[in-house]
């Protein structure tokens, strides 16, 4: 027996049994296979010595809770929260997610466990949802184009800020700011600009027009953070006749009533959809979103999807002009950012789907109504509501504020405090008809008998602003209307996607674990989905709780003394690192050190973030086992010793090994000045066995949704947390709204903010606190040892048919392997592309494909595997070996095989002309040899038929259509 | 037009055609393997003051982003708008139809020929 079992005894009803997905007998197989005894002797072979965490180490992890219990400890935080009615606005709406929605997509493992859609054959569900995602986006805003969303509408301000910078022709480092803008955008902005050297020059729009001189670009809020709609066209082409261009942060609701900033002159638009059916969540996730006018296209940041055709010409839909991103472009990328909030921007565009234009119209007038109904009834009643037009937030000035605050409080509402004279009230779907008393009481006004204010029409859109133009006249916001016909589309489309609830996603560097039911049930829980992110600190005392404590236990994994949980992307917390970094080195007099040295190995997002964070990339070498050069290293500190900021490594390495001379690589840095920098993407290697703080780390970014079991939503949320050594904790993010009450939260911290919410995505933490309080110490130790064990299975199974290109010591890999296929394509001219869209046939997703290095596959089976599933696929990667060699031995010509036709569809297989050398069978079921015992049951009778044959890329990048194609198009 | 064998080439795979005191540039078919399909053509404008060595656009396939290094320098007197209409003719004919840019130069730098670049890339 293996010593898993030996160790301790693991209870029936211990949550490690059921996340673990290898049992100790398939354990005992694989380790056979490997060659090694037990878990603890792998471990002990493949993890430096150097490095390696002490058995008996001490935790601060509690004992691993059962499911039950964790649930009732959730129930007993989330009791701590007191959910009051939100009028604070900001950004931040009430909304009221269709329960058909909230069941079957936020709550579908179908849309919630997906990947990122880089193989779109398998994934045309999830793109389709996104193109009615961006049509929407573009509709709204009357611009041409819209990406696939952005992280929040913060950052999509930043990046607004960066692409103007980009394409303007002005050349100057100045950008105009709406003062009506969201105060936790100019905050965001401030620092962001400050890193890359942009002047920031603020200026009442609406009021005094645009100052005077040069600019790149301005930033209009429309609606403004004080409900201020006024006519910004003059202020748009002011900046655009001095080259620069004009960006405009809109509101999509009021879009439906208002001119959109398309028809203004904006150049480009950006924003939050949250309040399209996304629960506010203390701040996240929700999906930002970007558009933009035509000829700005190869400018946008972020995921694009765009329609194609496939092998038969049939419409297909992808991810387009992907060379404008950081794993092409590094630090020459139009953003770092990788990921979208797929699962959110999904939501948004289903939500309206679901409404349709005129239901859209109706929510916004019924806003609309109410704003300016209460505003009236208020001002009849003495209270001095502050003259203009709005849409659904007005301001009162008032004697005190802080009282007004308390006395809404206790009558059940949040408002927002202006300033000590000054009180703003912002309405929504949920408050259009909410009783009106609560708000009298709040401004010490006798009650009244009547319950609701949304009687009569009151809309006041100012004269020249009332929309004209039409939207959403696409046919897919016209058909879904009834709850049936909802349901049916979204399973329609789920089921033409490949996610985990199908089988095993073996994505190198994704990480794509179990994301368990249990971990996932508070999520939707009112208590923390339906809190404003600027809520007094004494309403979300459970909220702060909760994030303490996963704050600490992250600390405590990885040998930090300080996390925050504010970035909303692992690119995010690399940012707010680096940002760290730079603020240490500054606050030391050290302005010189910029220099940034990051190993050629390295994802394409840390060249793209140093560059955000005003520091220059020097590239390391790697030598031919794929680790770090530390001769180049040593002369790279050498060169730049002055000038060395950091270094940036991932570890284990990208190459998916544990890197002996780690050591040495920090020490040489750190004996240079320069602080070291550890990308966390592959922290599941590592959780128990090692931590980033004791080998050599000033600070890392963790990926919530890679380790911690947040799922990948189909290409977002993400959690990126930055975690640091206590001297660079002054410099982790703060906010300017933040809960202060919080033990170590961002108020203790100084950097600038990046991101819109004090804590990033709240939503989501739930999901990472249970994995860790279910786990315990124990748990997830055993986790690492299982992920470690099942890709070094793998890589024994796999090496005969395909070389693994690197191992570290032992001859043993980490997390992950890397399976070159150049000998193969070499041999037989089958390429990378070839065997990942055969995969699709034998029923998987393939393996990440020529990252880190061109014509490999990488594979991650992680811990969550059963010993059945990986051998599934193993058969699946030797069978399509065999049909290489079949090829090369020229039993199939090499234009027409399986391989190079794959994937096939059930109309290619089924069509009365079958012209191929290849059989029917072949194409469509070749796994019947490949599988055996009743997972070949299984595997014919839920046979995944991808809905398109092989797309074609250029075609789709050559023809640039990023909305929905009319449905004729599929005729 | 010139033949392969008679064009002059760079280490950045870019070929030149000069005829004259005008340059005619493109990359080579290798590259353009290299690069895999190209969707993408940025050019440099007409009348632009380029320098040799210097970054001047760039080619964009689905999968990699090439720079066009400038070979000569001098004064850009013609783009090749076809390639930014129906950038595949780069893939097709990279040393023909899909040229790049056209370059009045004063001097023509010291350049490799066909037998040079071909050790370079291994073809020879």
């Amino acid at each position: 027996m293996t010593d898993l079992v030996t160790r301790r005894v693991v209870q029936h009803d211990a949550f490690q049994r059921r996340h673990i997905g290898t049992t100790p007998d398939a354990q005992a197989a694989m380790l056979a296979a490997v060659g090694v005894d037990s878990t603890d002797e792998l471990m002990a072979r493949a993890v430096p010595s150097a490095i390696a965490l002490a058995d008996d180490a001490p935790s601060a992890l509690p004992p691993a809770a059962t499911e039950r219990r964790a649930i009732a400890e959730l129930r007993a935080l989330a009791a701590r929260n007191t959910v009051r009615t939100s009028m604070i606005g900001l950004g931040y709406s009430g909304t009221i997610t269709p329960a058909v929605i909230q069941r079957n997509v936020l709550e579908n493992p179908s849309w919630y466990t997906a990947y990122t859609p880089y193989q779109p054959e398998i994934s045309q569900g999830r793109l389709e949802a996104l193109l009615n995602f961006q049509t929407m986006v573009a509709d709204l805003t009357g611009l041409t184009t819209a990406n696939a969303s952005m992280l929040d509408e913060a950052t999509a301000v930043v990046e607004g800020m960066l692409l103007a910078r980009r394409a303007s022709r002005a050349k100057t480092a100045r950008f105009v700011v709406d003062a009506d803008a969201l105060p936790q955008t100019k905050a965001v902005l401030a620092g962001r600009a400050e890193a890359v050297g942009i002047e920031l020059v603020e200026a009442d729009l609406a009021a005094d027009g645009l100052p005077e001189g040069d600019l790149f670009g301005v930033l209009v809020q429309y609606p403004g953070a004080s409900g201020r709609v006024w006519d910004p066209s003059a202020v748009l082409a002011g900046a655009k006749e001095r080259g620069g261009l004009a960006v405009v942060a809109a509101d999509l609701l009021a879009m439906t009533l208002l001119t959109p900033p398309g028809e203004l002159g904006a150049d480009v638009a950006v924003g939050s959809s949250q309040r399209f059916g996304v629960p506010m969540a203390m701040g996240g996730p929700h999906a930002g979103f970007m558009a933009v006018r035509a000829g700005l296209e190869r400018q946008l940041p972020g995921r694009l999807v765009g329609v194609s055709k496939d092998a038969d010409g049939q419409p297909a839909y992808r991810l387009s002009l992907q060379a404008r991103e950081q794993h092409i472009r590094r630090e020459k990328a139009t953003s770092n950012i990788c990921t979208a909030q797929v699962l959110l921007a999904v939501m948004a565009s289903m939500y309206a789907v679901y409404h349709g234009p005129s239901g859209l119209r109706r929510i916004a007038e019924r806003v609309d109504t109410a704003a300016h109904r209460a505003a009236t009834v208020l001002e009849s009643k003495g209270v001095r509501v502050r003259k203009g037009s709005f849409f659904d937030t007005f301001v009162a000035d008032v004697e005190d504020a802080d009282l007004v605050l308390a006395r809404g409080r206790d009558a059940g509402l949040w408002l927002r405090k202006v300033d000590d004279t000054a009180v703003a009230v912002s309405f929504d779907e949920t408050t259009a008809n909410a009783p009106f008393n609560a708000l009298l009481s709040a401004f010490g006004l006798p009650l009244e008998e009547s319950s609701g204010f949304a009687l009569a029409k009151f809309r006041h859109v100012p004269e020249g602003l009332e929309r004209t133009s039409e939207y959403l006249t696409h046919p897919v916001f016209n058909t879904f209307h009834s709850e049936t016909g909802m349901m049916r589309y979204l399973k329609y489309l789920a089921d033409l996607d490949y996610a985990l609830d199908r089988g095993m996603i073996p994505l190198g560097s994704c990480t794509m674990k179990l994301n368990a039911a249990t971990e996932m049930a508070a999520v939707t829980w009112p208590e923390f989905a339906d809190l404003h992110p600027f809520a007094p600190a004494e309403d979300v005392a459970g909220s702060l709780e909760l994030i303490g404590q996963l704050e600490g236990w992250l600390a405590d994994l990885t040998g930090y003394d300080a996390v925050s949980l504010q970035p909303n992307a692992g690119s995010q917390g690399e940012l707010a690192g680096l940002l760290a970094i730079r603020g240490y080195h500054r606050a030391n007099g050290d302005e010189a050190r910029t220099v940034c040295l990051i190993p050629s190995s390295a994802h394409g997002t840390n060249a793209a973030s140093a560059v955000l964070a005003g520091l220059k990339v020097v590239v390391v070498a790697c030598d031919e086992l794929g680790n770090v050069d530390l001769d180049d290293l040593r002369a790279k500190v050498a060169a730049h010793a002055e000038h060395l900021a950091a270094l940036m490594i991932t570890y284990p390495s990208t190459h998916g090994v544990y890197e002996h001379e780690i050591r040495a690589v920090t020490d040489a840095v750190h004996a240079a000045g320069g602080q070291v920098y550890i990308d966390g993407a592959n922290l599941n290697a590592l959780v128990g066995r090692a931590r980033f703080g004791d080998f050599g780390g000033d600070v890392s970014h963790l990926n919530l949704h890679k380790t911690f079991c947040i799922p990948h939503g189909g290409g977002g949320p993400g959690v990126g947390p930055v975690a640091a050594k206590a001297h660079l904790a002054a410099h982790l993010p703060s906010h300017p709204f933040a809960q202060q009450a919080v033990q170590g939260g961002p108020g203790r911290f100084g950097g600038a903010p990046v991101s819109a919410a004090p804590f990033g995505s709240p939503g989501i933490l739930p999901i990472s606190w249970a994995y860790v309080r279910m786990m315990g110490a124990d748990g997830l130790r055993d986790a690492t040892d299982a992920a470690v064990l099942a890709a070094n299975y793998v890589a024994a199974r796999l090496g005969d048919a395909f070389p693994v290109l690197y191992r570290g010591d032992g001859g043993l890999v980490a997390h992950e392997c890397i399976l070159d296929l150049r000998p193969l394509t070499a041999e037989t001219g089958v390429t990378v592309d070839d065997v990942a869209k055969r995969l699709i046939d034998y029923g998987f997703h393939a393996p990440t494909m020529s990252f880190p290095v061109p014509g490999t596959l990488m594979v991650e089976p992680t811990e969550s595997e059963d010993l059945a599933e990986i051998d599934r696929f193993v058969d699946a990667m030797l069978a399509i070996r065999a049909e290489a060699d079949r090829v090369a031995a020229g039993e199939w010509p090499a234009d027409d095989n399986p391989l190079q036709g794959a994937p096939h569809t059930a109309r290619a297989v089924t069509d009365t002309v079958w012209p191929h050398a290849y059989s029917r069978e072949t194409a469509a079921y070749p796994f019947e040899a490949a599988t055996h015992g009743e997972g070949r049951l299984r595997a014919v009778r839920g046979k995944y038929w991808p809905p398109v044959r092989r797309i074609d890329q250029a075609y789709g990048d050559r023809n640039l259509v990023c909305a929905c194609p009319p449905p004729g198009a599929f005729e | 037009m010139t033949s392969e064998q008679d064009l002059k080439y760079t280490s950045d795979h870019e070929w030149v055609d000069a005829d004259g005191d005008v340059a005619t540039v493109g990359i080579t078919g290798y590259a353009a393997d290299q690069l895999g399909d190209i969707v993408y053509a940025e050019l440099p404008a007409v009348g632009d003051t380029v320098e040799a060595g210097q970054v001047v656009g760039e080619l964009e396939s689905t999968k990699s982003v090439g720079e066009l290094f400038c070979p000569v320098s001098g004064e850009v007197v013609e783009v090749n708008e076809a390639v930014s209409s129906s950038p595949e003719i780069v893939n097709s004919d990279p040393t023909g139809a899909g040229w790049l840019l056209k370059v009045r130069f004063t001097e023509l730098p010291d350049l490799l020929d066909k037998a040079a670049y071909d050790a370079l890339t291994g073809a020879a």
